[in-house]
């Protein structure tokens, strides 16, 4: 199941012009393609936050740039209908306890809605959804979309 | 075993000590009335004469000598012998006015390094140390005072001076260098670029010792260069009005060995002028017991500090004075309040999560005082949840308040974002304009 979890790419930048672009033109050098991307912003700074087809290239190309960067455990959640999908997700997880720390959506190719999520406790997660036959995708999954 | 240049000096009995000085003092007062008429104007509008000191307490009757007087007296108005006994000058930049000149004659010169020789020594620095100078060479006193002391000590000199850390670097390795003279400032940014060159000081090198001075630093500070580094961090003191860098800590690391032989250390209170006992804050004043080109009397550097005249553990018996935190000119007055980087500096090393780069910065905003600390985003402190990077921010601003008294606005900069020096660093931007 564990093979379920998302490498999600997580850095650390100040709000200044050139940022985004010094980002993905480190990325895109390195062939690394962006699937997924939202920034949260707060005040001076913003957290920057990507799912990438190769996050491991992607961390050491960024953390050789200079960014403060990690990589952090994300569940991406396939959706086929997306209010409805969103609060059975929300149920299941709630009925267990389980916090959301943030999430994210976002469209494929292929018009699947995914939605990343950042839960404090991942292992309890990928177990309560999946008995609730949610579909979770994986690594694979992203680097095929 | 604890290893000294000269025992008998430097572990005579406090009595014989003083009563060394008051005799050096006596024979300075008239070597400065006969030699400088600018010190004999000085005298006389005191109205104090040679024959008025007497004894060590005498002291106090005599003028401060105060940087102004340098610059007044521009370039070698101070100066108590002709020029063609002077084997060198060095310069100090002035960032306002004028810059000062000190002149050296050829005892002066064997003084210096004969005071660094000792520090050394007591540190456990010599024969069999590669001691690299980070120190700039030139006009500055750091790299050639250093120099001279270190081959007096018995030590090899690499002279590398400063900047080009690649060099640095490469060298340190290949000769093997076992001690390091450079600023706190220098010492971080060093460490930083080994590792970004896959080098580690504690592993790779055989760098054991860093002499480290010419800024103030704090014992948070050392602490964490002992431990990024794998070295024992020593404190360096001196000014370039007094020579240059003098007098180090030794190895118990509890305080600064001032040589009484050489110099006589006060502590005054900043307000009254009136010399201060030991164990209390305040100014350092410092004479020249054996300077001959340029003695100076009662000569008010400007730091604040506490002296001891306990003898330290080391056996030595020379008064010491505790790490010099700030000096009365660093010192910001933010809403009355009196704040010293140094404070600043002990506090944001104490919180783990924050690195060792910080930039102050004042402004007045509506005319209101007002103070940002910048920190940078560490690797080990980075989070990617908006709260915790909150939370940091409101732990290091509360932290900084109950030290200081003062609200303090704390932002996150990205990581390798603020200023790295080579020599001394500027941690201060003050943008009011008074
Ligand atoms: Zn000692």
């Amino acid at each position: 199941m564990e093979d379920k979890i998302i490498k999600q790419i997580s850095l650390f930048s100040e709000n200044k012009s050139g940022k985004l672009a010094s980002i993905a033109s480190n990325l895109k050098n390195a062939n690394v393609n962006i699937r997924a991307f939202t920034i949260a912003e707060a005040g001076d700074f913003g957290i920057v936050r990507m799912v990438v087809d190769k996050p491991d290239v992607a961390h050491s190309v960024l953390h050789d740039a200079g960014f403060t960067v990690s990589e952090t455990s994300v569940l991406g959640i396939e959706m086929d209908d997306v209010p409805g999908s969103l609060s059975v997700i929300a149920d299941v997880l709630g009925k267990y306890n389980i916090n959301i720390d943030y999430a994210y959506a976002f469209v494929t190719k292929s018009d699947v809605a995914l939605l990343i999520v950042r839960v404090d406790d991942i292992k309890s997660a990928l177990k309560v959804l999946s008995s609730a036959n949610i579909n979770l995708i994986d690594m694979n999954n992203i680097e095929a979309i | 075993m604890i290893e000294y240049w000269n025992p008998q000096v430097e572990r005579m009995p406090v009595d014989e000590l003083k009563e060394l000085q008051e005799q050096k003092l006596k024979e300075l007062v008239h070597y400065v009335y006969q030699h400088s008429p600018f010190n004999k104007k000085k005298f006389d509008d005191a109205g104090v004469k040679p024959e008025d000191i007497k004894k060590l307490d005498d002291i106090k009757k005599l003028p401060f000598t105060y940087k102004q007087d340098l610059r007044d007296t521009y370039p070698t108005g101070m100066f108590c012998v002709p020029n063609e006994q002077l084997v060198r000058f060095h310069v100090s930049s002035g960032t306002t006015g004028k810059p000062t000149i000190v002149g050296y004659t050829k005892n002066d010169i064997d003084q210096w390094s004969l005071s660094l020789a000792r520090a050394l020594t007591s540190i456990g620095v010599g024969r069999g140390d590669v001691l690299q100078i980070s120190y700039g060479y030139g006009l500055f006193t750091g790299g050639l005072g250093m120099h001279y002391g270190a081959e007096e000590a018995g030590a090899t000199v690499l002279p590398t001076s400063a900047g080009n850390t690649e060099k640095q670097l490469e060298l340190m390795q290949d000769l093997s260098t076992t001690v390091l003279a450079c600023t706190p400032s220098y010492m971080l940014f060093m460490n930083e670029a080994a590792k970004q060159a896959g080098i580690s000081l504690k592993d790779d090198t055989k760098l054991r010792i860093g002499i480290l001075g010419a800024e103030p630093w704090s014992e948070e500070m050392r602490t964490r260069i002992e431990e990024s580094s794998g070295i024992k961090a020593y404190d360096i003191f001196g000014t370039s009005e007094l020579s240059g860098p003098l007098f180090t800590e030794c190895t118990y690391q509890d305080g600064i060995h001032i040589w009484a032989d050489q110099f006589l250390v006060e502590i005054i209170d900043p307000e009254t002028g009136e010399p201060l006992p030991d164990g209390e804050q305040g100014e350092l004043v410092i004479t020249t017991l054996v300077k001959e080109a340029l003695p100076l009397i009662r000569y008010k550097i400007g730091d604040l500090t506490v002296k001891t005249s306990e003898p330290c553990r080391c056996g030595r018996t020379h008064p010491r004075i505790m790490r010099v935190l700030g000096r009365v000119d660093d010192m910001l007055i933010i809403r009355g309040i009196n704040v010293f980087p140094g404070q600043i500096e002990s506090v944001l090393m104490n919180i783990s999560e924050v690195g060792e780069h910080f930039m102050i910065i004042v402004d007045r905003v509506n005319e209101l005082d007002t103070m940002k600390v910048q920190i940078e985003m560490t690797d080990a402190a980075f989070s990617d949840k908006l709260n915790d990077i909150m939370s940091l921010e409101k732990k290091v601003a509360s932290s900084l308040k109950s030290v200081l008294n003062l609200a303090v606005e704390v932002e996150l900069v990205e990581n390798g974002s603020l200023p790295r020096s080579m020599g001394k660093s500027k941690k201060v931007i003050d943008n009011r304009k008074i």
